[in-house]
């Protein structure tokens, strides 16, 4: 199954971010053969709508599951309509994250773990 | 003429001046008052303006037609604000980020998407004795100023003294107040904070090529930092309001300077001229 992980830096031994939104690196990884991609998040630097251009470029790859520490509001809507799993409170290195996907013991989210604007920093 | 009242800081008395300059120079002119400062308009609380119009002020937001659309992603690329997400299935908008530029309509191949008026704010036209009042107000817990301040400058009259008092600081608000003013004028206060505040406001109006000059409120023995800044820049000192405990009252009881203390109508008549001067020697 092919997951994304929002992630600090671009291999498995980066951390999981826990902005979903304005982390650095997705990291798409197949579950089976753990084939890894990284690539920027668009929403890193976006001025507004952090969450929805993220969201929107995860879709776009077909993931079936989203693991993270936070999801906003506006990123939730997007990732349900598109039908994607979302994974939240996920912390440690990307390669703990993805056996701990492997094995089940991650807990699906239902719902917005964050108000909008996290991880958005002091607001300039 | 158009004369916008800025200030690089908030509480620097801008709205004292701007309810001064209109009633003063109401006897003789034809003059309204345009609160511009929409996150949080005063000036209303000085002039208790009678209010006879309200319009909506709204922008248009985009609306996708699922029958024609397909799903090209175009609309979400050149939304540079990220209000629509376009999934292969489905599109989703964002009203509350969209900025109502028109982009995604425009370039949509499909012609999918309409736009429908959403409302962010009302603008309130009326009068307070010979001065005409227009104010914009923004609904709560929008973010959008420059539109609502558009909408209230549409109101701009072709004819007579238009004096806009302008909202605080020098971000895009600001700008939008005062952009197309004849004459803009800069209320600071002798502070260190004031005078580097001053100088930020002084960059944004001359980049918009507006001439302006500069009234110190509060004004006590520290006003020579400001003074020395604008013999600098060569910027026209126009007035001085004291550290008064009689201005501070009358202003804390919402009562315009120049109704409580008469003499400084003729102040303010003054800066008037000073004003046409300063304008009428730009145009040479
Ligand atoms: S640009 Fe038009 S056709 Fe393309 S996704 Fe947007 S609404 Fe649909
Ligand atoms: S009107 Fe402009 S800001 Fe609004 S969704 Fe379309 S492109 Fe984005």
């Amino acid at each position: 199954m092919k997951i994304v992980l929002s992630a600090t830096g671009p291999g498995f031994e980066a951390a999981v971010d826990e902005r979903f939104g304005r982390c650095p690196y997705f990291l798409y990884i197949d579950s089976e053969t753990l084939e890894i991609e990284a690539t920027d998040n668009p929403g890193e630097k976006a001025s507004g709508g952090a969450g929805i251009v993220a969201a929107q470029a995860v879709a776009d790859k077909d993931v079936k599951a989203v693991l993270t520490g936070h999801i906003g509001p506006n990123a939730h809507e997007v990732l349900s309509k598109a039908g994607i799993k979302m994974f939240t409170d996920v912390t440690g290195k990307v390669r703990e994250a993805v056996e701990s996907f492997k094995s089940g013991n991650l807990k699906e989210s239902t719902g917005p773990t964050v108000a909008g604007h996290f991880g958005k920093g002091p607001r300039v | 003429m158009i004369i916008s009242i800025a200030s690089g800081k908030g509480g620097t008395g801008k709205t004292l001046v701007a309810t001064s300059l209109a009633l003063s120079l109401s006897e003789n002119h034809r003059v309204q008052l345009l609160d511009c400062d929409v996150e949080e308009p005063n000036a209303h609380i000085f002039l208790k303006p009678i209010f006879d119009k309200r319009e909506t002020a709204s922008i248009p937001v985009p609306v996708v037609d699922e029958e024609k659309c397909t799903h090209c992603g175009e609309c979400s690329r050149v939304c540079v604000y990220n209000a629509l997400a376009v999934l292969k299935t489905a599109v989703m908008t964002f009203p509350e980020l969209c900025h109502g530029c028109g982009a995604c309509a425009y370039l949509c191949p499909e012609k999918a998407i309409n736009e429908e008026l959403r409302g962010i704010g009302v603008i309130e036209i009326g009068r307070s004795g010979s001065v005409d009042f227009v104010h914009g107000v923004l609904n709560v817990g929008e973010a959008m100023a420059p539109p609502v301040i558009r909408q209230v400058k549409k109101h701009i009259f072709s004819d007579g003294i238009s004096i806009i008092d302008a909202s605080p600081g020098t971000s895009c608000p600001v700008i939008e107040a005062v952009k197309g003013s004849d004459y803009c004028l800069l209320v600071t206060d002798p502070t260190p904070f004031g005078l580097n505040d001053l100088a930020l406001a002084v960059e944004a109006v001359r980049s918009l090529q507006i001439p302006c000059g500069v009234i110190i409120n509060r004004s006590d023995v520290n006003d020579s930092q400001i003074e020395a800044y604008c013999d600098r820049e060569n910027i026209p000192m126009l007035m001085k309001i004291p550290l008064d405990i009689e201005i501070a009252k009358l202003y804390s009881r919402g009562i315009p300077l120049v109704l409580g203390i008469s003499e400084w109508k003729d102040r303010f008549i003054d800066l008037f001229e000073d004003i046409c001067a300063c304008v009428k020697q730009e145009a040479i």
